[in-house]
């Protein structure tokens, strides 16, 4: 890694509100920490080391933003696939913030294997929180909406 | 080569693929159920995917899930490891279908191998010793059946065509028990297997249990990796395997290693599979293929010095095959102890957090295990929680170091085996070698706690 992208690196988590960045290269890892003075770990072994935080998918970049733990029910997802928020692209999606919703509305799409699943609200009230990415990868269990 | 391949597996086997993708540079996907959120080789992961609950049925035997998981994370190949779907044809077809690589054979030939029945008679046809019997699907009619087993000689043992692996069976001593035996059996296997046909065969009363390796490419090429003797066993489950088999001539192995090679080229196997036998008075008989690596597989690979899981990629990546026969040598001995979470005299499961784990050491000493201290063993899969193998230059020396790995040897926080493994290892009968498929469960009769 070069010392240009790594300070850049750098200033980009003084800067912003990220206080733990690690990416993982064909280089080797760098593991970045917000605290007194910018502590730079970098590991030029291609043997990874045992990690106590869990790998997120098809994210080369964990960013842990500290944040409030969401008040409400939170929408988790079902099964593996690709999240999108509306019917087709283009489309208008299906709840946005601020949406009210009734026990079995639907309120995203995961497909999987080429079918488009439509994900049903498990719980009536107004969407507080979109927790999932337009086009992402979602693995069973990751939360998707609070509906508070 | 594959850049990324999708590990669609749990436990040891799922840490042994990813080392092997390792070793090769390609990025092992590793994908998880709820209940194996903590494994070793998930916090080891570049990338890994939570698939489903707990329950295998909604995760690791789940299609879709791994099917959408590879796709998601632009994966290339899956590997199916053992047991779940590595023998499911539907699971291979679907796979492909859907545009990966499956590591493994054809879907055709994971058919062929897991009707029971086809494969003894596309063996017959290939030359490999089958053991005497119908030869085919039992026929109806009951003047038939009894002909057929008189044919063979009492005892007989009724198998249902859709088992294996030691399900659905019943052992025949005398005629008048025959046709209501036969009854049962269709009907079990009709409710268990969702298919009634059954087969019949002579019942061989002292055999071992004896498998031939194989290893084929997708280009013709088919070599045979030397046996091994897993006649240790309790409820047809396998519990000390070692390679190669005490006692047998190698010119034996030979001519039924070569024979199963020839028949993986005629029938156009790829892949790792293995051609299980009994064998009994120096005679082999074909019982059934196992079309995936197998549990046991560490034993050939130390006295081969072939990676057998690694050889497995790069034949599903279209290349041919690193040896040719002759390269290959079988060089000392290798025994395997399987490390489960059970209560090593009852038998009961004993899941729970491993509060204390030290696994062994030194010159010869393998251990391929996922567990760790403090890891939760989860109480919803198989208790195999690791295996113990050694290597030597001969077999005393193999059992002289597995003897002081056991000793070695600290689980606490669960049971294991591994009192049950450190007698075993000091039986004189097994150090003389050459026991029986009955062999334990007698010892165990005779050892009542």
């Amino acid at each position: 890694m070069d010392l240009r992208k790594l300070k850049t690196l750098i200033d980009l988590v003084s800067e912003s509100n990220v206080s733990e960045l690690e990416i993982t290269e064909a280089e080797g890892k760098i593991r970045i920490v917000k605290g007194g003075g910018a502590v730079v770990q970098q590991v030029y072994a291609t043997a990874p080391v045992m990690q106590a935080a869990p790998v997120a998918v098809a994210a080369a970049v964990v960013a842990e933003v500290v944040s409030a733990a969401p008040v409400g029910h939170t929408v988790k997802s079902p099964m593996v696939g690709t999240f999108y928020r509306s019917a087709s692209p283009g489309a208008a999606a299906f709840v946005e913030i601020g949406s009210v919703v009734k026990e079995g509305d639907t309120i995203c799409l995961v497909e999987a294997m080429k079918i488009l699943n439509e994900i049903e609200a498990d719980k009536a009230g107004t969407v507080t929180q979109i927790l999932g990415q337009n086009g992402q990868a979602v693995e069973y269990g990751q939360p998707l909406f609070v509906i508070a | 080569m594959f850049k990324k391949i999708l590990v669609a597996n749990r436990g040891e086997i799922a840490l042994r693929i990813q080392r092997a993708c390792r070793e090769l540079g390609i990025k092992a996907v590793m994908v998880y159920s709820e209940a194996d959120r903590e494994a070793k080789y998930v916090k080891l992961a570049e990338e890994a995917v939570c698939i489903g609950p707990a329950a295998s049925a909604l995760s690791y035997l789940n299609m879709p899930a791994l099917i959408s998981a590879a796709e998601v994370t632009d994966a290339e190949a899956i590997h199916p490891g053992y047991g779940f779907l590595s023998e499911n044809a539907d699971f291979a077809e679907r796979v492909e279908k859907s545009g990966f690589q499956f590591i493994g054979p054809t879907p055709e030939n994971i058919r062929l191998m897991g009707d029971k029945v086809s494969a003894k008679q596309a063996m017959i046809k290939a030359g490999v010793p089958c053991v005497p019997g119908s030869e085919g699907e039992l026929p109806d009619d009951p003047v038939q059946i009894r002909r057929i087993a008189k044919m063979v000689g009492y005892p007989v043992i009724i198998k249902a065509s859709g088992g294996g692996g030691g399900r659905g069976m019943r052992v025949v001593h005398t005629e008048a028990a025959l046709i209501n035996a036969v009854a049962m059996t269709k009907a079990e296997a009709g409710a268990a297997f969702g298919n009634p046909s059954v087969y019949l065969e002579k019942f061989l009363q002292n055999p071992r249990h004896v498998e031939i390796q194989v290893m084929a490419d997708k280009h013709r090429n088919a070599v045979y990796l030397g046996e091994r003797d897993c006649s240790m066993q309790r409820r047809h489950q396998k519990v000390i395997e070692e390679a190669p088999a005490p006692g047998i001539p190698r010119k034996l192995i030979e001519k039924v290693g070569e024979r199963c090679s020839a028949a993986c080229k005629k029938i156009g196997y790829r892949g790792a599979g293995t051609f299980e036998f009994l064998y009994e008075n120096g005679e082999f008989y074909f019982i059934e293929m196992n079309t995936r690596v197998q549990v046991e597989h560490p034993v050939t690979e130390l006295i081969t010095g072939i990676d057998i899981v690694k050889t497995q990629i790069l034949v599903a990546a279209g290349e041919k095959l690193p040896f040719t026969q002759r390269q290959i040598e079988i060089r000392g001995h290798a025994i395997e102890c399987r490390v489960n979470a059970e209560d090593p005299f009852k038998f009961t499961p004993s899941p729970g957090r491993i509060t204390m784990w030290h696994a062994p050491g030194g010159p010869g000493v393998r251990v391929d295990s996922h567990v760790y201290t403090n890891y939760f063993v989860p109480p919803n899969y198989d208790s195999m929680i690791g295996k113990l193998i050694t290597h030597g230059d001969t077999r005393e020396q193999a059992m002289a170091r597995m003897r002081t790995a056991l000793g070695e040897t600290v689980v606490e926080g669960i049971h294991t085996n591994i009192p049950l493994h450190r007698e075993l290892m000091v039986d004189a009968k097994f150090m003389a070698g050459g026991t029986n498929i009955h062999y334990l469960e007698e010892w165990l009769l005779q050892h009542k706690r």
